[in-house]
Order: structure tokens, then sequence, then C-alpha cells
């Protein structure tokens, strides 16, 4: 099963090595990752797959959500079906 | 990979526009309770709604999480009771909507619909006795809502019903005046009732309708809204277009969660309801929506004709991205539940007579109006058969939910707390209904030909 991360907030250093090693510890895989800054403001999409991860959803959702609290920035997970369904026929 | 755009855009409307999945609505049968011991009836009701709908409540909060996506009410639907009932020898129907009431807070969902009779060509003992215990009934429970079918275009209109049933809204608001009258907020009278509508007040699980279903009812006035935003110089097709396909997205993901749902909780998938189902939270509303098409304010000359455009895009965009679509499907008018209604009804430019008209274009007819609390019992039939004859000529579904506002009148305000809002107390004709309610009797069903 497929999921989107979705993390904005204030570029610094070490955003993408601290979610991808949250992700790792989590046993989930990284699929894509597409990150730009816009006028510094970080924005980063991953898709990760989750079939094979060691917890269930709501305890990855929170261990990204406390790791956005940590880092100031907001982090989300979904399941990628709600972007495909919404947007591609 | 999808397109970054397409995803923050769809994080926007959740976060921003208000954009959620209204109601998950599980329909029940409960046909196969019926006994002639009324306790033992309550007892297999209890039974059978605890074993159906034990999951129902985890299993939406788990599509929440996984989705990201809120789902603002749970719901259960079951038979209209009345046919549930009609073999128990008992007088005492309350008892039914409190085993009701007690069985819906056992699964934890909002709200349960159902305490229901269909009486638009006649009424048997068992629908007469629902009727009577009505107010009662939702003065006694929290989350049991009630629901009568008084007219249809094939059989009329049961205008002893409908007299009924202005005493019934009347009392109702005597026995709730505590609470502002929140009895008769969980009280609508249907033409044209269906039988798998996932919204309450008026859902219940009809007798066409299988075992148990989901249905699924979408929101998402503030998502239209916004797409609305600088439609100045757009031409009214153009505007069309723009909440068609605005209503495909929010329909896409009604489909969506309506067939995880149904896939957890090894339910078949009934309806996605085509609504607009706005929310007393700014930004949210229906009549802003018509705003944005350049109305000064809700209710003046051009709302019905924007309403109707605004109707017809939603089914048209909606449809397409559902695999099947019933219950009431439209944009919804509640005034109290609609930040811009209510201020519109309270500068004065939205009053009874307009709504009336607007829900000749729209779903789903008068509701959640305050009227004031003095109304004689009569008015209220006689404002219930003016909306019952839009429904049966027009071959459409409309309904009647008002408030007799409790020692309260015309400008005055009631609260009723959460999605429920709060309404102004809207003006009512003073000349008198009550020779023409008195008659009593059938309106014959409309000519389906010569339609003018």
């Amino acid at each position: 099963m497929n999921a989107i991360v979705t993390v904005v907030g204030k570029d610094r250093v070490g955003i993408i090595a601290a979610v991808c090693n949250t992700l790792a510890k989590l046993n989930i895989n990284v699929l894509d990752i597409s990150q730009t800054i816009i006028q510094g403001n970080f924005t980063m999409v991953m898709a990760v797959d989750i079939s094979e991860a060691n917890v269930k959803f709501l305890e990855i959702k929170n261990a990204l959500s406390n790791l956005g609290d940590e880092m100031k920035l907001s982090i989300r997970i979904q399941r990628e079906e709600i972007f495909d369904t919404m947007h591609v026929i | 990979m999808i397109n970054n755009r397409d995803i923050f855009s769809t994080i926007e409307m959740i976060e921003q526009q208000h954009l959620d999945i209204r109601t998950v609505t599980m329909g029940i049968s409960l046909l196969s309770c019926a006994d002639e011991n009324i306790l033992r009836a309550c007892e297999k009701i209890y039974d059978k709604i605890s074993r159906e709908a034990s999951n129902l409540v985890s299993t939406c909060e788990d599509i929440e999480t996984e989705f990201g996506i809120p789902i603002v009410n749970k719901r259960i639907s079951v038979t209209p009771i009345s046919l549930v009932a009609s073999a128990s020898k008992s007088d005492d129907y309350v008892k039914f909507a409190q085993i009701l009431d007690r069985a819906a807070k056992n699964c934890g969902v909002n709200f349960i619909g159902g305490y229901s009779a269909l009486v638009q060509k006649g009424m048997t003992i068992s629908d007469e006795k629902l009727i009577r215990s009505i107010s009662q009934a939702l003065a006694s429970t929290d989350i049991v809502c009630s629901s009568v079918n008084v007219g249809s275009t094939r059989a009329g209109i049961n205008m002893d019903a409908v007299k009924l049933l202005g005493n019934v809204i009347t009392e109702t608001a005597k026995l709730t005046a505590d609470r502002d009258a929140i009895g008769c907020a969980k009280l609508v009278v249907f033409c044209n009732a269906v039988e798998d509508n996932p919204f309450m007040a008026g859902a219940f699980h009809g007798s066409g309708e299988a075992e148990k279903v989901i249905n699924v009812g979408v929101s998402g006035p503030g998502v239209v809204y916004n797409a609305l935003q600088n439609c100045k110089d757009k031409k009214l097709d153009e505007i069309s277009e723009i909440i068609k396909k605005t209503a495909f997205r929010i329909t896409r993901m009604g489909q969506l969660v309506a067939s995880e749902a149904s896939k957890k909780l090894n339910v078949p998938f009934g309806i996605v309801d085509l609504s607009l189902a706005p929310t007393p939270a700014i930004g949210d509303s229906v009549a802003r929506i018509l705003e944005a098409m350049g109305l000064e304010t809700c209710g003046t000359h051009g709302t019905t004709a924007a309403l109707a455009l605004l109707n017809d895009a939603v089914k048209k965009g909606g449809i397409m991205a559902s695999s099947s679509v019933g219950g009431l499907s439209g944009a919804f008018i509640p005034v109290s539940e609609d930040e811009g209604m209510i201020a519109a009804a309270m500068k004065g430019t939205l009053n009874i007579d307009k709504l009336e008209a607007m829900t000749c274009v729209c779903s789903v007819g008068l509701d959640m109006i305050a009227i004031p609390g003095d109304t004689p019992p009569e008015t209220i039939s006689a404002i219930i058969a003016d909306e019952a004859a839009i429904g049966m000529v027009n071959n459409k579904t409309t309904a009647v939910r008002v408030l007799p506002a409790p020692n309260k009148n015309t400008g005055d305000k009631i609260k009723l707390g959460g999605l429920l809002g709060e309404a102004p107390v809207m003006p009512v004709h003073k000349e008198s209904s009550s020779e023409f309610i008195k008659h009593g009797g059938r309106i014959p069903a409309p000519l389906q030909s010569l339609r003018n």
C-alpha cells in the first residue's frame, strides 16, 4: 500500500534526513521524493510504501506528526488513493 | 507520481475549505425484530443494532486517519418503526424510541433515524400510534430522529396526517421548550421521501433495501465557494462548468470513502448522496456561493435562478463520480445550519416565502427554520401542505423541518448548538389557514401529463 508524505515549513538543515530516519525505523520504503524551496518555505512530497511497516497507520501518522512538532514543520501522511481519486479519472 | 499541485490542492480543500464527509450512515433492516411482546421486540432491536453497527465508528475513524479526511457524523438508519412495531400489542411506542437511543449510544454514533411512518395514502393503526407518540419520543431521547412521509406524486397528500403533524410539531416544541425546541430539529415531514437517504433527520432504511447497507453523504460548499472566487467576468455556463468539476472531485472522495467503509465493514455499498451540505462555520455556506455568483444578499431576486444553476451543476458533476447515486442529492438550504442564510434572514432579505420558492429547484425543503412560538398548529400544517404540494406536483422530494420557538417572536434567536447552529425566528403569515386544514381527507395525486 502506498502513501503520500507531505512536509511543509521553514527550511533548515536535516529535514529530509530526519523524515527518512523516522520512516526507516518504521520499515517504510521511500519510492520517490520531490522537493522545492518557495520563498524560504520548504515543501516536500514523498511517495512511500507502507505495506512492510512494522506499526499500524495511526502510529506512523503520530510518529511523523511528533517529528513535525519537534522540527516546527507540518508533516502529514495520507493514503495515495485520496489524491488519485480526486484528480485522476 | 501524482502532481504536487493536486496533492496540495486536496490538502487545502480539507484544511482550509472545510471539505469533509458529512456522514457515513449504516442502514439496518429491523423487520426481523417484530414481536407481539414489546419488551421482546425491543430486546431484538437492541441486539441487532449492537451486533451490526459495533464496528461502524471505529472503522470510520480508521478511514479518517488513513485518508486524512474528516467524517463528521457516523449514523444509523433503521426500518420505519411503524412497520416493526405493528406486530406489537402495546400502545407505548416511546419504548421503541428509547431502545433505539440506547442502542445507538452504545455504538457511539451521532444519530439514529427511522422513528418513522410512511402514510402518503393512509395511516395504519401502527402509523397513527407512532405519529401520536413522536413528541414524547423526541423529548425523552437524545439522538433519535423521526420522519413522516405525508405525500407522494403517485398517491397525493394525506391531509389528515398533515393536520395531525401540525399538532405534533407544536407539542414537540412545548415538550422541549427548555432546549429551544430542539425536538423539532429531529423531526422532518416529507413528500416523496427516499429510502436510502443518509442525512438526518430524515434517514430511514426503506423496506425495499437490503439487510444492511452503507450510504455516504458528502459536503463541500466551502470548496465550491472557493472555486467561484474571481468569477465576476465569467458567463453563467462557465460558472456551471467550474461547479461541475468541483462537485466531481468532492463526490469522488465520497465514493472512495463509501467503498472503503463497505469493504472494511463487509456491508454492501448503497449510494453516495450528491449533496452540498452547509455547516454554521464561516466559509461553509451555500448562501455565500449564491452571493459569489453576484447576488448582494441571498434571498434577493435572482436567488432561485442561481440556486437552480448550482443544484443542477452539482448533480451533473457528481453523477459520473459515483457508481451509484441516490438519497436526496442536491444543495441543502437549512437556515440555522448555514452562516450566510442566517445573515440573510437576520437582514430580512430571506423570508419563508422566498425559501419556499427556492425549494422548487433544490434539495430538500423548508429546513431548520425557526418560527414564532405562538404559530397556530393549523398554520404549521398549511406550511407542510404547501411544501408537500411542490414535491408532489414536481415529482421531487420536499420536506418541512420547522421549530416553533418557545416564547419567542420574530427577531429573536434560538441556539441549538453544534451542526444544528442557531436560527433567527422568521415571521409567518398571520392570516388563518385553519378552515382549509380542518377539511382533512386527501389531495388527489396530480396528472402526469399536460404539465404546465
